[in-house]
């Protein structure tokens, strides 16, 4: 079958005065219906870029998609008129943000917020889109959501409104949602409940969700697949269970690493050392050579490629440790990475 | 603390009631607790009142001369006295409300429409069509404004209408450029980006969710500006250049009687101090207006 989402050689770039950033380079992923895909990586690696490209809401200038496809339902939506484009977001795809307390318009009721997207894309009456609007917030454990409805955003807590966004995004039954770093904002206990709600629902209504998000705990929770990205790069792809368990990018072991664990006391969390590579200064070779403890020569001056390791499971990474054909100074790549 | 809360009425402990309001309500709520802003309601309304119901309030017909019984002193009979045709100051005091309340009110809605759409569209668009309306507004903002607003009557002729146009599109620029810039920060808002991820067009974001957020400044604005085009309207007027006689506007009154100022103050003072109180008015009801409507004064 084919995939629901498909992303190949995705490349997202923003024109500044004096140079090109390349925040998305040649991105592939892949979503099948009903799956939860996990997009790792920190601030700037182009996390963010990659769901809005898939969005069509790149904001253009200074940024521009600039090559690949991105196939959606047998559909490129690169090739789709603005219009065609606005009949799918919000309806087959829909997004949630990183800020509740700001992605909802202060002027409006929630009721008024919502049902504006259910009468634009399912052309229901206002009664029924507001019926369907408080079903909605039902569904999404609002309580007392035939008040919530006539309420407005700064009425609701964070939580709350985090569940109006979820329920919103949910009002056409969506195919695909995109959530992007959706309990970054909120506080552990309601990030919790919240993603227990996003689960619930995707296995509900069969709704896949491409989840960003730079918080390896979230991924283990709620992910079947996940995507390591950086700097604008996919570095490792795998599956939730492979990459907890045999983390095999050297910048994948160092995200694990720096996450506190139970079952051991450390008194310092391990980090990554240095920073992810400035636009104007990214590395000629692998862009995380500079920050690699693997580092040799041929990672500095040379690219690798994304290509796929051990054994049946599909599980594939960017780096000249793993590579078929690879340097012989770097005769044993397994005992090196631990 | 305990009794405190014991001594609250129960409807304000129960969350209903005080959730139900309304950004509205409790911007007049918040309107009325202030002095300064209540006065200058009542002086507005007052005003608007009487300009509305000026044939129906005026003791004798505004521009009936009368010269047996010019320049005659507040009386019984003429509370405001007579000016140097005889005709009754009150009577044209009162009409000539109805005049500035029409000029002010109308001019703002004009310059305030227009103003709006050019803000919306050189803001949300942005680029060519953003510089191109932003330089124009520039030019225009060069020129003092009643200096402007001269040059547009003596093109047009003068004449209440005109004098109405000409402060009307002076004061374009300064909503335009107000809504502008009120639309470069909403249109970064998350919420600007999540209505355009729930596929809503172009057209519709900008009527529907960017507009509303600007609607405060503009309230606000909008209420002072009709002060300043009052007092614009009145210095057309006292150039000749807005109301024609006999028509009995404030500004035209103050400069046809201003020979008499040592014989007969009242013919220049009654004008002055109508134009005075009603820009006051105004003035002072659109302060209270930001003070209410300012969401960071909560």
């Amino acid at each position: 079958m084919a995939p629901l989402l498909s992303v190949r050689g995705l490349q997202t770039y923003f024109f500044t005065d004096d140079l090109v950033v390349k925040s998305v380079d040649r991105v592939d992923l892949t979503l099948d219906e009903g799956e939860i895909l996990g997009v790792v990586g920190e601030s700037g690696c182009g996390k963010s870029v990659t769901s809005l490209s898939i969005m069509g809401l790149v904001p253009n200038p200074p940024g521009k998609v600039v090559g690949g496809e991105i196939q959606f339902e047998g559909r490129d939506l690169l090739k789709l008129s603005a219009k065609e484009m606005r009949a799918i977001r919000g309806n087959q795809i829909a997004m949630i943000f990183q800020e509740p307390m700001t992605s909802l318009n202060p002027v409006f009721r929630i009721g008024e917020q919502m049902c504006e997207t259910i009468q634009l894309h399912m052309g229901l009456k206002k009664k029924e889109a507001k019926e369907r609007a408080i079903q909605l917030l039902k569904q999404v454990g609002l309580p007392r959501a035939e008040q919530v409805v006539d309420e407005y955003p700064h009425q609701l807590s964070g939580g709350m409104r985090q569940r109006v966004m979820i329920a919103m995004a949910m009002a056409c039954n969506p195919k695909l949602l995109i959530a992007d770093e959706p309990t970054t904002a909120l506080d552990v206990t309601i990030q919790a409940q919240i993603l227990d709600l996003m689960k619930r629902i995707s296995k509900e209504s069969g709704t896949a969700i491409m989840l960003i998000t730079h918080d390896l705990g979230v991924v283990a929770e709620m992910c079947h697949r996940v995507v390591v990205m950086y700097a604008g790069k996919v570095v490792e792809e795998a599956d939730v269970h492979t990459l907890f368990s045999d983390p095999k990018h050297p910048y994948t072991q160092g995200l694990l690493r720096s996450m506190p664990t139970l079952h051991e006391r450390k008194d310092r969390l391990d980090s990554i050392k240095g920073n992810v590579p400035i636009p104007a200064e990214m590395p000629k070779g692998c862009k995380f050579a500079p920050r690699c403890e693997h580092a040799s020569e041929i990672c500095l001056g040379e690219e690798p490629v994304l290509q796929q390791v051990g054994g049946a499971k599909p599980h594939q990474v960017r780096c000249w440790l793993f590579a078929e054909e690879r340097p012989s100074h770097l005769a044993n790549p397994e005992a090196r990475s631990e | 603390m305990q009794s405190g809360l014991a001594t609250m009425p129960a409807e304000e402990l129960s969350a209903g009631k005080v959730r139900r309001r309304t950004p509205w309500s409790e911007g007049v709520r918040r309107l009325r607790k202030q002095k300064a802003a209540v006065i200058g309601g009542a002086l507005v309304l007052l005003f608007i009142l009487t300009g509305l119901f000026a044939p129906l309030l005026a003791p004798h017909d505004p521009i009936e001369q009368n010269l047996a019984n010019t320049l005659q002193p507040p009386s019984a009979e003429h509370w405001f006295g007579t000016d140097d045709s005889g005709r009754d100051m009150f009577s044209r005091i009162l009409y000539g409300a109805r005049i500035s309340m029409t000029i002010g009110i109308f001019s703002v809605l004009g310059s305030l429409v227009v103003g709006t759409l050019l803000g919306l569209i050189a803001g949300f668009y942005g680029k060519w069509i953003d510089t191109l309306i932003s330089r124009i507004f520039d030019v225009m903002l060069a020129f003092p404004g009643i200096l402007l607003a001269i040059a547009i009557v003596a093109i047009l002729g003068p004449g209440l209408f005109n004098a109405l146009l000409a402060i009307a599109i002076v004061n374009v620029p300064m909503y335009g450029r107000l809504v502008r810039a009120k639309v470069l920060g909403i249109k970064q808002e998350e919420y600007i980006m999540a209505a355009r991820a729930q596929g809503m067009s172009q057209v519709r974001i900008l009527f529907r969710h960017v507009l509303p957020n600007s609607w405060t400044p503009l309230i606000v604005q909008g209420t002072l500006g009709v002060a300043s085009a009052i007092l614009e309207a009145a210095a057309l007027g006292f150039l000749g250049l807005g109301a024609q006689p006999p028509e009995a506007e404030w500004g035209k009154m103050l400069a046809d009687s201003r020979d008499y100022i040592t014989t007969a103050p009242w013919v220049v003072m009654i004008p002055g101090f109508a134009i005075m109180a009603s820009v006051i008015g105004f003035n002072l009801f659109g302060d209270g207006l930001r003070d209410a409507l300012d969401p960071k004064a909560q």
